[in-house]
């Protein structure tokens, strides 16, 4: 790794290390008997961890010109494989509360165990440790290809890549220790999220120079979703994160709004996180490996303009669902309400899109797990959306507000669309990064398949049964007019929904695992002759550049 | 120039660009979704012009229809609570002898006292109100402040040992670790309290049995009585009948005396109407199993 930096860069990583190294330093003084200052050590140790192993190879041999005339794909291959790893970890602790739910003297009676701190290392886990760096990973390599042009530098991916694993690793960790703004899907504190700025301007910029250099007349669909996770995940992140320290040496902060002005703050953030990170991010990832893999053209250029933009625009305003019912006014709920069932149709164009782009190829679909995970991320995309607008309408949500419908809901999202369609982007990338004919283990692929397909399906059915019950139960007036049913004997309603829940996250987990272990085994085996790659490197600066069309 | 191609498959033109492989074709909208998507608009529309909607400086489109979420809660609750006024108003106006003789208010009893108490005592008493180790069970004929609804409702009100001025206040002493009573003398008032519930406790010597009769006349009567049968005007329990709440065991009996005890129950009246507590306490007297 340090072998492809050049000199310069070498030495600006140095920089950069040293300086964060001192960082942490300051920060372990001033936050002594405060998980700060554990945080402080934290990143002083990763940080002197990373200046030797700069030192360690400063005086290789500096990366020959001829690099300019493939790919940066390393920081691509890191992070597919950390993606994964993060999958199983988090994917591990989603189950292991999951069965703390059903068994709730799981705990073992110690803090870090109990559901609220190991909830969001599951949440933060699977959405930014495996989405994120799936994103960005893939985001590496397909702005590459679609812009014929090589990262601008080596250092940068590497930076945004390291930079954000350190911040969920202080994420996590912290969460054990109990720090947490309570802020959902923006659980880290203040100095995480300082530092995840830092991360993202530099990929937001990494990402413009890349195309800045591309040597295609036009700009990808893929790109814009990119982009537009990018851009509004920043946006968001830094709005909802407004918040003032309680001292210079505490991990403990206030946010900057209250009351219902900070719960509408937040479900802006936390919906547009599911918009522009959990989607829009995720259409990049399928605009690209779709068609590729299923070797044809994008169904209609059309629409995925009217999709775009109409996801791009409505889903801005569609937070206010979130906190129907509660003390937000009444006009923000119906607005949110109504632009939540006018987004349906950009959602479901684009699943169209997606579903009509295989038509030709549904022999493929068939034959190939690879390409039917990302069909059937198509569907699940189509079947959330549908019930997401529903879910928003009020009435709808009287019902299932708070409910383990909501739950459900957000896992056929999170296990049948994202982690689906990162599947396929991860298994068709794999090969092909790594120089292979095909996975280690087609038949893996196909296990995995079923597996991940069978827990979503169990997962969501569970929950939709438990929800619907729960809901119904709340709800119910016996003849004296007084509620039917304590609240406890809904818990015992849902037992056993939470064991088959918790069942289905086994099959979940499982399929993971048994995903990283085959993309292991594939990059272990022998790669295939090089001359059957020669196509796949951009454009050098000095050729002259492909015509549209060419 | 792009170089637009038919794709043989679907017949439609591609839009002549290229990347890295991935072609799209120049498919048009389909009709139906400008149809979907003026469907959905109109819907919006309809739903800005009837409901409150848009923001407007510092107040916002009210809607045709005028409707006022909180309004419509404040109605349906005051709707709800007429409904349930024939019946309400009986519970709160009459005593509780009355209200058990009426087996039409005792079936409302039962319905609504069911979720309140889940609700509200489940917690530590059980769903079946068994109660647990240090939470009496309900359904025995053995009442630390008495079992009357009265006694039960007041004790819902003030709680035991809790934050309200009149709480039921009750404390034993810790008799070991105070030094009140040494270790032996406790060995023999456990003997003897254990020979109280269980006569056929044969491993008992006669003489341990014996002394801690006196140790017990001297220490625990004033509170438990000459005949340990307990007083309900102190909290203190009945020690001859088979119900613990800690534990008749040797073990927990002397963990008891050694160490007192001293038992919560927080006060309810900020929490529930007099109505509600009136309707637990005749259900947890529904609730009575006669003795064993």
């Amino acid at each position: 790794m340090i072998a492809e930096l050049t000199t310069n860069e070498r030495q600006t990583a140095l920089v950069i290390l040293l300086a964060l190294a001192v960082t942490g330093l300051a920060m372990a003084i001033a936050g002594q008997g405060d998980p700060f200052g554990v945080h402080g050590a934290l990143v002083m140790v990763v940080a002197i961890a990373g200046v030797f192993t700069v030192i360690s190879g400063y005086y290789a041999p500096e990366p020959s010109d001829s690099r300019l005339d493939s790919y940066y794909d390393t920081p691509t291959k890191f992070g597919i494989v950390v993606a994964m790893i993060w999958a199983v970890i988090a994917m591990f602790v989603g189950d292991w509360v999951a069965w703390l739910l059903a068994y709730p003297n799981l705990t073992f009676d110690a803090a870090w165990s109990s559901f609220g701190r190991l909830r969001p290392v599951h949440t933060s886990g699977v959405i930014f440790g495996f989405g994120g760096n799936a994103l960005i990973a893939t985001s590496f390599y397909v702005m590459q290809r679609t812009s014929r042009a090589r990262l601008p530098d080596q250092l940068s991916p590497w930076f945004v890549l390291l930079g954000y694993n350190l911040f969920c690793i202080v994420a996590a960790t912290g969460y054990l220790m109990g720090v947490t703004q309570s802020k959902e899907y923006a659980e880290p504190e203040w100095y995480a999220d300082i530092w995840l700025v830092i991360v993202w301007v530099a990929y937001f910029v990494l990402y413009l120079r890349t195309l800045a250099r591309r040597k295609e007349p036009h700009i990808y669909v893929a790109n814009w979703y990119y982009l537009a996770f990018i851009l509004v995940v920043a946006m968001l992140h830094i709005v909802n994160n407004l918040a003032v320290p309680i001292s210079w040496g505490s991990a403990k902060s206030y946010s900057l709004f209250s009351g219902v002005q900070d719960a509408m703050t937040e479900w802006w953030y936390g919906h547009n996180a599911v918009a522009f990170f959990l989607t829009s991010g995720f259409l990049g990832m399928l605009y690209y490996y779709m068609p590729k893999r299923a070797g044809r053209p994008i169904y209609s250029y059309r629409m995925s303009i009217i999709s775009f933009w109409g996801i791009t625009f409505f889903y801005m305003w569609a937070g206010s669902h979130h906190l129907h019912y509660t003390a937000l006014p009444q006009w923000v709920q119906s607005l949110g309400m109504t632009f939540s069932v006018m987004l349906l149709i950009p959602s479901w164009v684009s699943a169209g899109n997606a579903l009509m782009t295989l038509n030709g190829a549904w022999n493929k679909v068939r034959d190939d797990a690879v390409l039917r995970f990302m069909m059937v991320a198509a569907v699940f995309y189509g079947l959330t959306t549908f019930e997401g607008s529903f879910m928003a309408i009020r009435p709808v949500n009287s019902l299932s507000h708070y409910t383990d419908w909501t739950v459900g809901h957000v896992h056929a999202g999170a296990l049948g669309w994202v982690a689906m369609i990162t599947f396929g982007a991860i298994y068709a990338s794999v090969p092909w990064l790594w120089k292979r004919e095909t996975m280690y283990s087609p038949r893996l692929v196909e296990v995995h398949f079923w597996l991940a397909l069978a827990g979503t399906v169990i997962y969501v059915f569970a929950m939709w049964n438990s929800g619907i019950i729960q809901g119904l139960m709340w709800r119910t007036y016996n003849e004296s007019g007084t509620l039917a049913y304590s609240f406890v004997d809904s818990l015992v309603a849902m037992h056993p929904y939470y064991i088959a829940r918790a069942v289905g996250g086994v099959f979940f987990l499982l399929g993971t695992a048994i995903g990283l272990y085959n993309i292991w085994m594939t990059i272990r085996t022998a790669p295939r002759a090089a001359s059957e790659l020669a196509a796949d490197r951009p454009v050098l600066a000095g050729a002259p550049a492909l015509q549209a069309g060419e | 120039m792009a170089k637009e191609e038919r794709d043989p498959h679907t017949g439609y033109l591609t839009t002549g660009h290229e990347w890295n492989g991935i072609i799209e074709l120049n498919t048009p909208v389909p009709r139906i979704i400008y149809f979907f998507l003026g469907a959905a608009f109109l819907f919006s529309v309809v739903y800005w012009i009837l409901m409150p909607t848009w923001p407007l400086g510092t107040t916002y489109t009210k809607g045709l229809l005028d409707s006022d979420q909180r309004a419509y809660v404040d109605n349906t609750i005051k709707q709800a609570a007429l409904q349930r006024a024939d019946w309400t108003a009986r519970i709160e106006k009459e005593n509780y002898a009355d209200i058990q003789k009426d087996p039409r208010l005792m079936e409302v009893v039962r319905e609504t006292g069911r979720a309140l108490f889940g609700d509200n005592c489940a917690a530590c008493h059980g769903r079946e109100a068994q109660g647990g180790k240090g939470f009496p069970n309900l359904t025995t004929q053995s009442w630390l402040w008495g079992g009357t609804p009265d006694a039960i409702a007041e004790t819902i009100r003030v709680g035991i040992n809790s934050a309200h001025p009149e709480t039921r206040t009750s404390q034993m002493p810790a008799f070991g670790h105070d030094g009140m009573l040494k270790s032996n003398e406790i060995d023999n008032v456990v003997a003897f309290v254990r020979s109280l519930s269980n006569p056929s406790t044969k491993d008992l010597p006669a003489a341990k049995v014996a002394a801690g009769k006196t140790l017990f006349a001297a220490n625990c009567a004033a509170c438990h009585g000459e005949d340990a049968k307990g007083n309900s005007e102190v909290g203190a329990p009945n020690l001859t009948d088979p119900f613990w709440i800690y534990g008749g065991d040797a073990q927990t009996i002397e963990t008891t005396v050694w160490g007192g005890r001293q038992g919560h129950m927080p006060t309810w009246e900020s929490r529930l109407s007099a109505l509600d507590r009136k309707i637990l306490a005749l259900y947890i007297v529904g609730l009575r199993k006669p003795n064993p």
